[in-house]
């Protein structure tokens, strides 16, 4: 059973110069905890307002609980809990007077809901009587899930919930998607941070308007074509530029403490010849390890496979 | 219902938190109501003339003593030759100087006849003639008055009468015409600025993904600044009856009416605006420089519409404050009832509908 569906969907801005959604077909099932991965631009957005009826798309079909995203809008925007990724609560009133008012607006009361956002709100609980607009980051966010859950919707959207929220923040957040997915409720979420993909249980990954990958976190892993290598020195900036210039070398990225590098040919052999090119370069202390690719590698690596793709 | 209630309750939220709200909303109609009213008068006040009285008899007298009566002017002093009048005019001090002649009641009382000669500046022509004007009539008064106590010569006089304005106040003409542009103003403003604000901060977005009807979100909005206009009116009312002396003549609840009419006219105005735009400053933009230019033109309480070239009076037509001018200064001054304004209230009616069946097509259930 699938609570969201998105068959073709495509959108364009400009009068069709700017393609945003390039025929994105996927599926979410109900109950699941969903994640759209992909930088900025990437569609993630224009998804979403499609999905929650604000845009109409120019192509294909997509329906939320069944319903069609164009015929039956009014039934959806009863049933789903959208939070965009901007701040869109109201900053001159009180916490208190967002949540209240957001409740009605719904044609429900705190009180009838209370158990399903007790733990979140009992955090913002103190600062009640705060206006939204003096809140801090995180406990805007914590407002706009309450304010988006206050109607227990069936499905939730909740467009790039931790960008601009702290670390700590961010865990929080992720903690309590999933205490409200044990509630049977359908989460589609979207982040740019790939460190949060693995929190979810499928993804898609998407670049400029196309999916990439759409599978569980560990399968877009296991799919990884090659051995991935981490390799550094002292002189890492030097090291980048210099491993570019050597003839084996498939792909190879800055990540973090480590350069992560695929190669052609991974034999012993070919290894053992990068690393006397490195020395003969002047660079110490190498160490080059096998690794086990990010979601961040499978991206780059699908990235820059369709773009091959794409040029020939 | 409760939904639409917590709405409007959420919108005076909104009004009354924001003091730069506030401040435009209450401070704005009460400034331009006094600056109109006292300072920005075609009337002359306390203009300052000389009297130059060879004849010192009883005529002259009180002739002079009616002209210091007078609001219009003040005696700076009185004089004893022509001389010293023209190195009066010449200080720049005085407007006017009136001068008796010799013998000015004997002629007046034997002669039937006897003469006064006004000396106005007139490097102000339209002051000048405004002055002459003033003291005419006072003389003319005192004629009047010594004619009744004496027995009447044959003699044909002209009778002017200023109907509905005897006193020829300014204020009556401008009463009306900041009424007009305050409510237009404040409404068509205040209403569009707090749709695009709720586009700009994204609640729209929220707004539009919950059961609540698109249009009662317009309703809501409305609501309140039609509740707060009518304050607005009432302030207004209260200050022109009080403070400037100015007449309501007329029905009050007609004239409530029919502001009501130009309000919802307003709203409907700025619920169009507010769909066509999507910032607060071009929507604050659009609505001062489409609105204010044009209703302070066109309404007819600055510039006499009869003067305009046929090209301009066909536009002020389309300006829905002209109408109201023209309706409030019936009530207002002439005390007139419905059946003198049907034809001007009809065709607000008809602007009113026209702009809201526009802007309701227009208002997008979506974004974009």
């Amino acid at each position: 059973m699938h609570d969201v569906v998105l068959d073709k969907i495509r959108k364009t801005y400009n009068k069709n110069s700017l393609v945003a959604v390039d025929n994105v077909s996927l599926s979410v099932n109900k109950g699941e905890l969903f994640g759209l991965i992909g930088p900025d631009g990437a569609g993630k957005t224009s998804i979403f307002r499609i999905l929650t009826t604000l845009l109409l798309p120019d192509g294909g079909n997509a329906s939320v609980s069944g319903y069609d995203v164009v015929k039956d809008y009014k039934i959806i925007r009863n049933h789903v809990g959208y939070m965009p990724g901007r701040f869109s609560l109201y900053q001159d009133l009180s916490v208190e007077e967002n949540l209240n008012f957001f409740a009605t607006l719904f044609g429900t009361t705190i009180k009838e809901n209370y158990d399903l956002i007790k733990e979140i709100y009992v955090q913002i609980e103190p600062f009640k009587t705060r206006r939204a607009g003096k809140l801090s980051g995180g406990m805007k966010q914590k407002l706009a899930l309450c304010c988006a859950l206050i109607h227990r919707p069936t499905v939730l959207f909740l467009d790039e919930p931790t960008t601009g929220v702290d670390t700590v923040s961010r865990k929080e957040f992720w903690e309590m998607l999933k205490r409200l997915k044990s509630q049977g409720i359908t989460i589609m979420v979207s982040t740019p941070y790939m460190d949060e993909a693995t929190l979810c249980e499928r993804i898609a990954l998407i670049q400029s308007g196309k999916i990439l990958s759409i599978n569980t976190p560990a399968n877009v892993i296991a799919q990884f074509p090659q051995n991935l290598f981490a390799i550094k020195s002292t002189n890492m900036s030097g090291l980048l530029k210099d491993l570019r210039d050597f003839g084996n070398i498939e792909s190879c990225n800055a990540f973090g403490e480590y350069h992560h590098i695929t190669l052609s040919d991974e034999s012993d052999a070919t290894q053992h010849e990068l690393k006397t090119y490195l020395e003969s370069k002047q660079h110490e202390n190498i160490v080059l390890q096998s690794t086990t690719p990010t979601i961040e590698d499978c991206f780059i690596q699908l990235m820059n496979n369709q773009d091959g793709g794409n040029s020939n | 219902m409760k939904q639409f209630l917590t709405f409007v309750r959420k919108e005076f939220y909104h009004v009354f938190r924001d003091s730069k709200t506030m401040l435009m909303l209450f401070g704005l109609p009460i400034a331009q109501i006094t600056l109109f009213g006292f300072a920005l008068t075609n009337e002359i006040k306390d203009s300052k003339i000389v009297i130059c009285d060879y004849a010192k008899d009883e005529a002259s007298q009180q002739i002079t003593y009616k002209l210091a009566a007078s609001n219009n002017f003040s005696i700076e002093e009185s004089l004893l030759s022509h001389q010293q009048i023209e190195e009066a005019f010449k200080a720049g001090k005085i407007k006017l100087a009136v001068v008796f002649p010799v013998n000015f009641t004997y002629d007046l009382l034997h002669l039937n006849t006897a003469q006064v000669q006004l000396i106005a500046d007139a490097a102000d022509p339209n002051t000048g003639s405004t002055l002459t004007t003033y003291a005419t009539s006072i003389i003319r008064d005192y004629q009047q008055d010594v004619l009744q106590s004496k027995s009447l010569p044959l003699s044909i006089t002209t009778e002017i009468r200023m109907l509905y304005n005897p006193e020829l106040k300014g204020v009556t003409n401008f009463v009306p015409g900041v009424m007009a542009l305050v409510l237009m103003l404040v409404c068509v403003l205040m209403t569009s600025v707090s749709i695009v604000k709720e586009k700009e901060m994204g609640t729209m977005e929220v707004l539009l993904v919950s059961p609540f009807n698109p249009f009662l979100v317009i309703l809501s909005k409305a609501v309140p600044y039609f509740a707060l206009s009518l304050i607005n009116l009432s302030v207004i009312l209260l200050l022109s009856v009080f403070l400037l002396d100015m007449p309501i003549n007329g029905s009050v609840v007609l004239l409530f009416a029919e502001s009501s009419l130009l309000i919802v006219t307003s709203l409907a105005l700025g619920l169009l605006i507010s769909n066509s735009t999507a910032s607060q400053q071009t929507a604050m933009l659009l609505s001062l420089m489409g609105l204010l230019v044009p209703t302070m033109l066109f309404t007819g309480f600055m510039f006499p519409l009869e003067n305009m070239p046929m090209p301009l009076q066909v536009i002020a037509n389309l300006v829905p404050a002209k109408w109201y001018y023209i309706i409030v200064k019936s009530i207002m001054i002439k005390g007139l009832g419905f059946s003198s304004i049907w034809k001007e209230t009809l065709i607000l009616v008809g602007m009113t509908t026209f702009l809201l069946v526009v802007s309701f097509k227009k208002f997008k259930i979506r974004l974009g």
